[in-house]
C-alpha cells in the first residue's frame, strides 16, 4: 500500500481495483499566485469509466481538470503541488514529455475550437505531428475512423476540405472530439463540452460519451446536474477548492452523504 | 440530514409545501373514513355508512390532483437527492392513502350486512383495532409532513399490535362461528372488516417505510413479521 495522503473527503466506497485506475491524484493543490484554487484533492479515475466533476463556479473543478494534462502549465502564475499519476507515472516528473502527455490525455473544451483549417486537417494534424501514420492512406484511415467514432463522418465525408469553422456548433464540438481521439489517447478530459450546444447537439455529445467510455477514461466537468447523472459512473463534488464528496453517481444524486453536496444538487446552495 | 434550508428557487419550496398539504388532507380524510366506518359498524348507522362510501370519491379526486402535482414537480424542477426521494415517496403515498380509503369504504359497505342478531363479542376488539390503525395513518402522515424519520419508525413498530388484534379476532370469530353456524354470514363480514383494518395497518407501515427512506436515504430493515393467522390455522 502506498502512503496515501489523508483526505477528509467522503468516498462512499473504493471505486476501482488497482488495475482499473487510470489516473490517480494525491494531495493536489493548485495556486494562482497566492490564491489556493484547489486544496488537497485526492481521487482516482478509472479506465472505461466516466468521472464527472460538479460544483459551483469557482470551486476548482476546471482547474483540477486542467492539472490532469498539465494545461495549467500555460498559465504563468499557476503552481501545482501534490502528485498526479497516469498509469502510475508521475506526470509532473521533469522527464515527462508534455506534448506526449497531452496526446495521451486529450482535452475538449467548452467552446468548440477547431483550427481554422479544413475538416480533414483538423483531425489529421495530431496524428501527423505525432508520427502516427506512415503515409497518406494510413492518415486517411485515421481521419475517417476518428470522425466515425465521433459520430461526424456521415455528415462531413463529402466535404472534408471545407473549413472546420464552417460547421455548426455541435458539429464543431464533435470535430474537436474527433481531433482528440485521432491521436489515440487513453484519457479524454471534457470541460463543459455541451454547455454551448442546443439540446439535440447535447444529446449527441452525451451519446458519444457513452460510446467512447468503452475505450477511454473520460473525465467531464459539467454544470448540468442531469447531464452528470446521465453520463457518468462516478461523481466528485467540489466546493471552495476542496473535494467534498466522491462516490458512485447513482448514490451522489439520490442519497448524498454530505449536507453540502445535498444542498448543491438540490438547489439549496448559497 | 441537515441542509441549508429553502431552495434558491422559492417556487420549488411552495410546490413541495402544497404537495405535502394535499397529501396531509388526503390522510385526514382516510383516517376519518376509518373512524367513521367503524362507528357506523358499532352503531349500525346505515345512513352515515352510505356517506362514508360516497365520500371516498373525494379521496380519488385528491389522488389524481396530487399525482399531477408530483409529475409536474418532477418535470419542472428535476428534483435531486432528498427532493427526488420525497417526490417518489409522495407518488407512492398518495396511491396507498387512496387504498386505505377504499378499505374504509369496504368496511362501511358491510354495515347493512350485519343487521339482525345479537352482539358479537369480537366487536369490541375490532373497535380497538380500528382505532389503532386509524391512529397509525394519522401519525404516519404527520411524520411525512414533518419529514420525521423517527416518528415513522415508531409507526412501523405499532403494526405488530394490529396484527396481534387480527389474530385474536380471527380466532374469536372462528370459535363463534363453530358455536353458532347461524352467525357465519355476519361473522364472515366481520372477518373481512378485520382483514381490511389489518391491511390498513400494513399500508400505514408501507408509508412509514417510504417516509423513513425519503427523510434519511436509508431503508428500514425488514422487520420480523408475526405469523399470519390465516397461515397458522
Amino acid at each position: 500500500m502506498d502512503t496515501d495522503i489523508v483526505n477528509p473527503v467522503v468516498e462512499t466506497k473504493p471505486a476501482f481495483t488497482a488495475a482499473e485506475i487510470k489516473m490517480r491524484a494525491r494531495g493536489v493543490c493548485v495556486y494562482y499566485g497566492d490564491k489556493k484554487a484547489v486544496d488537497n484533492v485526492s481521487l482516482d479515475m478509472g479506465t472505461e469509466h466516466v468521472t464527472a466533476f460538479i460544483g459551483p463556479s469557482g470551486c476548482g473543478k476546471s482547474t483540477f481538470l486542467r492539472t490532469l494534462n498539465r494545461m495549467n502549465d500555460t498559465i504563468a502564475s499557476a503552481r501545482v503541488e501534490g502528485r498526479i499519476e497516469l498509469d502510475g507515472e508521475d506526470i509532473y516528473d521533469p522527464s515527462m514529455d508534455v506534448v506526449q502527455l497531452r496526446a495521451r490525455v486529450g482535452m475538449v473544451f467548452q467552446k468548440p475550437n477547431p483550427f481554422p483549417k479544413s475538416i480533414y486537417e483538423n483531425v489529421a494534424y495530431g496524428p501527423r505531428i505525432h508520427g502516427l501514420a506512415r503515409g497518406k492512406s494510413e492518415l486517411d484511415e485515421i481521419v475517417e475512423g476518428s470522425l466515425k467514432r465521433a459520430g461526424l463522418w456521415e455528415e462531413v465525408k463529402d466535404r472534408l476540405t471545407e473549413s472546420g469553422t464552417a460547421l455548426s456548433g455541435g458539429q464543431q464540438q464533435r470535430l474537436c472530439i474527433a481531433r482528440a481521439i485521432a491521436v489515440d489517447p487513453e484519457v479524454i478530459l471534457m470541460d463543459e463540452p455541451a454547455s454551448a450546444l442546443d439540446p439535440i447537439a447535447t444529446a449527441r455529445i452525451e451519446e458519444l460519451i457513452h460510446e467512447l467510455r468503452g475505450r477511454y477514461a473520460i473525465v467531464i466537468v459539467t454544470h448540468n446536474m442531469q447531464q452528470a447523472a446521465r453520463v457518468s459512473q462516478r461523481t466528485a463534488f467540489f466546493h471552495l477548492g476542496e473535494l467534498i464528496e466522491y462516490g458512485d453517481t447513482s448514490e451522489i444524486f439520490t442519497n448524498p452523504k454530505v449536507p453540502r453536496t445535498q444542498d448543491y444538487i438540490t438547489g439549496r446552495y448559497g | 440530514m441537515a441542509t441549508a434550508g429553502g431552495h434558491t428557487v422559492k417556487a420549488f419550496d411552495e410546490d413541495i409545501a402544497q404537495l405535502r398539504a394535499l397529501i396531509s388532507q388526503m390522510g385526514g380524510l382516510a383516517e376519518n373514513a376509518i373512524h367513521e366506518a367503524m362507528r357506523c359498524l358499532n352503531h349500525r348507522d346505515y345512513e352515515a355508512a352510505l356517506q362514508v362510501v360516497a365520500d371516498d370519491k373525494k379521496l380519488d379526486l385528491l389522488e389524481t390532483e396530487a399525482e399531477g402535482r408530483v409529475v409536474q414537480l418532477i418535470a419542472l424542477r428535476a428534483p435531486m437527492a432528498d427532493d427526488l426521494r420525497e417526490a417518489v415517496a409522495a407518488l407512492k403515498i398518495v396511491g396507498i392513502v387512496e387504498r386505505i380509503g377504499d378499505y374504509a369504504k369496504n368496511i362501511a359497505k358491510r354495515v347493512p350486512a350485519l343487521e339482525g342478531g345479537g352482539q358479537i363479542e369480537a366487536m369490541s376488539l375490532l373497535t380497538e383495532m380500528g382505532r389503532i390503525a386509524a391512529e397509525m395513518v394519522h401519525d404516519v402522515l404527520d411524520a411525512y409532513v414533518e419529514r420525521d424519520a423517527e416518528k415513522a419508525r415508531v409507526v412501523v413498530e405499532r403494526d405488530r399490535a394490529v396484527d396481534d388484534f387480527y389474530d385474536s379476532i380471527f380466532r374469536a370469530l372462528l370459535t363463534f362461528m363453530m358455536e353458532d353456524p347461524a352467525e357465519i354470514t355476519r361473522s364472515t363480514h366481520l372477518l373481512f372488516v378485520a382483514k381490511n383494518i389489518e391491511r390498513v395497518g400494513d399500508h400505514a407501515t408501507n408509508i412509514a417505510e417510504m417516509v423513513y427512506f425519503a427523510a434519511t436515504g436509508e431503508r428500514l430493515t425488514d422487520r420480523p413479521r408475526g405469523a399470519d393467522a390465516t397461515e397458522a390455522e
